[in-house]
């Protein structure tokens, strides 16, 4: 009778244990496609995603993000989309592929002038992005980054006159298909600046260049909505990721390379159980008193 | 019919199929949507077009000028090391443009082996049509280069001999008796190496940076428009495809009556 006791709580114990780890067992793939200034962090995301759910494979595509709303719009078989801004994600609400209220902004960034270590066109302050045959560098039009750089500069004609921002695209030699081509661009020291994402300008790249900072009153604040597709083969397993992404774990992640959230937000900082803090403070149009920098240097 | 005939037949038409419907799609696309009224900014493609046209028209002068004597020299002469320099020349043609571009930018940037000497003397090649230029010539000379070595290969040594024998030597015989009679192929492999330099994309686009009316060629545009506008890309495309159509005819006439007169 005592042993017939003793198999059955141990059955019960292992049929416990069973049932439980099912419940919390996830896996299969997920296919996320993510804007291009998300590489370094969302490899490590991932990785890290991976670690604590050993049976997910996780497959990242990166590129600028109005190509990757166009080939989703076009049908291209993701799970879940990181955009870097609000507007590539907008489009697919409007063409059905994703459900507004499913959209959040999972992190923030800031505009940053880069220039070779070098410094071979000498420019110290964003205002000498006008110098005559300064060979400047900046993302396609249609990318946030470009939408970013053009609400700055033309923030900073308050400053520097009305056709500041026109004198400064006259030096523009090129335009790169993505935020990291610029970067490629300037560390190489082919071109003699760039305007990129303040995370861009970290990471492997940091010794080969020298960045000059954008005016508080004058930078933007870039926001990352992330969403799962409607059709997407894993809903709960991007439901994960999308949680994951908000953990302290993931957040710190980004902090430390110089993601950011605003001042203004840092109360409603996501966590799992914490509220969404949706994109307000951008939206508010309103004096935007934030300060990145010091969530990269906690971090970091 | 036997079986092993259907066989040859289904899998030929699905080989063409393969081959055959983007294109046609991308025709028929262009047509249907009327991709000529929904032309919003056709400065784009008219700068575009311009660049292209300009930058070819230099690679093949450039690649006549400089890739004849090469090939005359490969195709007449017998020394150490001919395969090596035969295999470096004809490699850009399978090389990944991409790589050749990174190659380029190594050797060609402001801090390159070459390009940072220029860069002392104050010229800097990338971001410059002087970049699409090179770009081109890189990936499309080695199609002219090897046409015109076989031209000049299928011109039998007697035509030669007895030419010399007539007193023809130097110039006087490249100028009355070998271009004459090789003429088609050079042009054919003008023609063929001018198509490749007009759609070259991934050398320019890494070298030469992309900057509408400085460096964005017409592939460039293509590349740079699709997921904006639409119309502007496909119908920069069928250009493309016309123009390509056209000079594979030409070169493919020109090929065949080379042919006969060997």
């Amino acid at each position: 009778m005592r042993f017939l006791a003793i198999l059955l709580s141990l059955m019960a114990v292992c049929f416990g244990t069973a049932m439980s780890s099912a419940r919390d067992h996830i896996a299969g793939s997920l296919t996320i496609y993510a804007a291009t200034s998300l590489t370094d962090v969302f490899e490590a995301i991932g990785a890290a995603f991976v670690d604590a759910h050993p049976d997910v494979d996780i497959f990242l595509n990166f590129a600028n993000s109005a190509t990757l709303a166009a080939q989703i719009a076009a049908g291209a078989p993701a799970d879940l989309f990181a955009s870097a801004n609000e507007l590539q994600m907008d489009k697919l609400v409007e063409s059905g592929r994703v459900d507004e209220s499913e959209v959040e902004i999972f992190a923030h960034n800031r505009l940053t002038v880069i220039v070779p270590a070098d410094n071979p066109g000498d420019v110290q302050t964003v205002e000498d992005l006008t110098m005559e045959g300064l060979l400047l560098v900046l993302a396609a039009e249609g990318t946030p980054i470009r939408a970013y750089t053009d609400a700055m500069l033309a923030s900073y004609n308050a400053d520097y006159g009305e056709n500041f921002s026109e004198r400064v695209l006259r030096n523009l030699v090129s335009e790169e298909n993505n935020v990291r081509q610029v970067v490629a661009r300037v560390a190489l020291g082919e071109a003699d600046a760039g305007v990129v994402y303040q995370s861009d300008a970290l990471g492997d790249v940091a010794d080969q260049l020298i960045t000059i900072s954008v005016d508080e009153r004058h930078n933007q604040l870039a926001s990352y909505p992330i969403a799962p597709l409607k059709d997407t083969v894993a809903p709960e397993l991007s439901i994960a990721f999308i949680h994951f992404v908000r953990t302290d774990e993931a957040q710190s992640i980004m902090a430390e390379n110089g993601f950011c959230w605003p001042a203004i937000l840092k109360d409603v900082q996501p966590s799992v159980d914490r509220p969404k803090p949706s994109s307000a403070g951008a939206d508010d149009g309103e004096e935007q008193a934030f300060d990145c920098e010091a969530a990269t240097s906690e971090a970091g | 019919m036997k079986p092993d005939k259907l066989l040859i037949i289904a899998v030929s038409t699905l080989a063409f199929v393969l081959l055959a419907a983007p294109v046609i799609v991308l025709l028929v696309n262009g047509v249907g949507s009327r991709a000529w009224e929904g032309l919003p900014d056709s400065s784009t493609i008219l700068s575009a077009a311009i660049l292209s046209f300009a930058s070819t028209l230099a690679v093949v002068c450039l690649a006549a000028l400089l890739g004849t004597p090469l090939a005359y020299v490969l195709s007449r002469y017998e020394f150490k090391g001919k395969r090596l320099i035969s295999l470096f020349i004809e490699l850009p043609i399978v090389m990944p443009p991409a790589v050749a571009g990174l190659a380029l930018l190594l050797t060609f940037g402001r801090r390159g082996a070459i390009g940072s000497l220029l860069a002392d003397a104050g010229i800097i090649i990338p971001f410059s049509i002087l970049a699409v230029i090179l770009a081109q010539f890189f990936i499309s000379a080695p199609f002219y280069i090897r046409s015109a070595q076989v031209g000049f290969s299928s011109i039998s040594a007697e035509i030669e001999d007895a030419a010399r024998v007539d007193g023809a030597y130097g110039w006087l015989m490249f100028w009355y008796i070998t271009l004459p009679i090789a003429w088609r192929a050079l042009v054919a492999g003008m023609i063929l190496s001018w198509a490749r330099a007009l759609g070259e994309f991934g050398a320019t686009i890494l070298f030469a940076g992309n900057l509408q009316g400085k460096t964005q060629t017409m592939p460039l545009l293509v590349y740079s428009v699709f997921e904006r506008d639409i119309n502007a890309a496909i119908w920069t495309g069928l250009i493309l495809i016309v123009l390509a159509l056209i000079a594979l005819a030409l070169s493919q006439w020109l090929a065949r009556s080379q042919d006969k007169m060997a």
